[in-house]
């Protein structure tokens, strides 16, 4: 159903080369609406050079994450009727990524850390050997279940002040994966994964504000899995796990 | 300027901790030069003590026991967080460190007027 009275007031962040500022648009307000379908009528009716990614649109790619009125979030799956104020909408690219054109942020950063975070699975047997069975109710497994389902979005590394404030800082989403792995016993790779969520940059860095856990689209808990680390880490240290 | 990704209890829990702690900070030197006016010049402290029995001087007393004690259960929050198993009630922990800097805070001034 359209309604073709109302009209959103739409303020896109518009970047082609660092001459960075708002344009505002009119957008038709239908009765259901996203984010992303706002952004597409834009492109598709207003202005054909206007940037941004999308993939899936159901909420598992991870690939439309925004700043909408200041916070992030997914927008294939935020609805305008939940975010509106006032019939005005401020949508900008992903914050603390660098920006390649309008909506669009270069994501190297973000998965260079999940690199540097040592998030890549170790295995500890070759494909000869028989699987290894965990059961559903192994006690690594349930908290390694609470960190899985991450669709890589950014947008718990949007949110966080911290990577805000110390570019070294590895971010929310690659210590949570780290963490998972650490509660994957089938991993060869703990001692240097848990070096390498201590360093400079690491885990200790996290100042619990839990913005990460808040805007979550998956309600996933970064900083449980950071205080797992942070403990996961002292306990190596003291040598009361090995 | 607090951006609306801020708006949340817990990210306040952080900055009430942090500006708490720099409040005391800058307290504390001041604090242990009074302190050392004892050793130094006996007459000097017995003034600045006069001085401290004005009831403004009680409401800053006030502020700087809330401080103090919200900087103490805010950081016992903070290890909890840490060195405890996770426990989800996080807004309640914050909303209690923050009740109960202003019971013991409160208690102070009332004892000191």
């Amino acid at each position: 159903m359209v309604d073709t009275e109302t009209f959103l007031d739409v303020s896109i962040w518009r970047d082609q080369g660092g001459d960075g500022h708002f344009e505002t648009y009119q957008v038709p307000r239908l009765a259901n609406q996203t984010i992303l379908d706002v952004v597409s009528w834009v492109q598709q009716h207003i202005d054909p050079t206007l940037s941004y990614r999308f993939a899936c649109r159901v909420g598992m790619c991870g690939s439309c994450a925004m700043m909408v009125n200041g916070e992030p979030r997914w927008t294939c799956r935020t609805h305008v009727k939940k975010v509106v104020v006032e019939d005005c909408l401020e949508i900008a690219p992903l914050r603390n990524l660098p920006v390649i054109k309008d909506l669009v942020v270069d994501m190297d950063p973000f998965f260079d850390k999940w690199v540097a975070a040592n998030a890549v699975f170790e295995p500890s047997r070759t494909r000869d050997d028989p699987m290894a069975p965990i059961t559903p109710d192994d006690p690594m497994r349930i908290v390694a279940d609470g960190a899985i389902e991450c669709i890589n979005c950014a947008v718990c590394y949007a949110a966080c002040d911290v990577v805000a404030a110390n570019p070294e800082y590895l971010g929310p989403a690659a210590l949570n994966r780290s963490w998972s792995l650490v509660n994957d016993s089938r991993d060869a790779g703990q001692a240097q994964r848990l070096h390498a969520v201590s360093a400079g940059g690491g885990c200790h860095n996290c100042h619990s504000q839990q913005s990460c856990a808040k805007f979550c689209p998956n309600e996933l808990n970064p900083t449980l899995s950071i205080s797992g680390l942070k403990r996961a880490t002292l306990k190596s240290l003291l040598r009361w796990d090995r | 300027m607090i951006e609306s990704h801020r708006g949340h209890s817990l990210w306040f829990a952080f900055i009430l901790h942090r500006l708490s702690g720099i409040g005391l900070a800058l307290f504390l030197p001041v604090h242990f030069y009074m302190l050392s006016l004892a050793l130094t010049d006996p007459g000097q402290l017995d003034g600045f003590l006069a001085f401290t029995d004005l009831l403004l001087v009680k409401w800053a007393e006030f502020g700087l026991v809330f401080l103090l004690a919200v900087h103490m259960f805010g950081g016992m929050r903070l290890m909890a967080l840490e060195f405890l198993p996770w426990s989800p009630r996080q807004k309640t922990y914050a909303a209690m460190v923050v009740a109960l800097a202003f019971f013991v805070s409160t208690g102070f001034f009332l004892q000191a007027i």
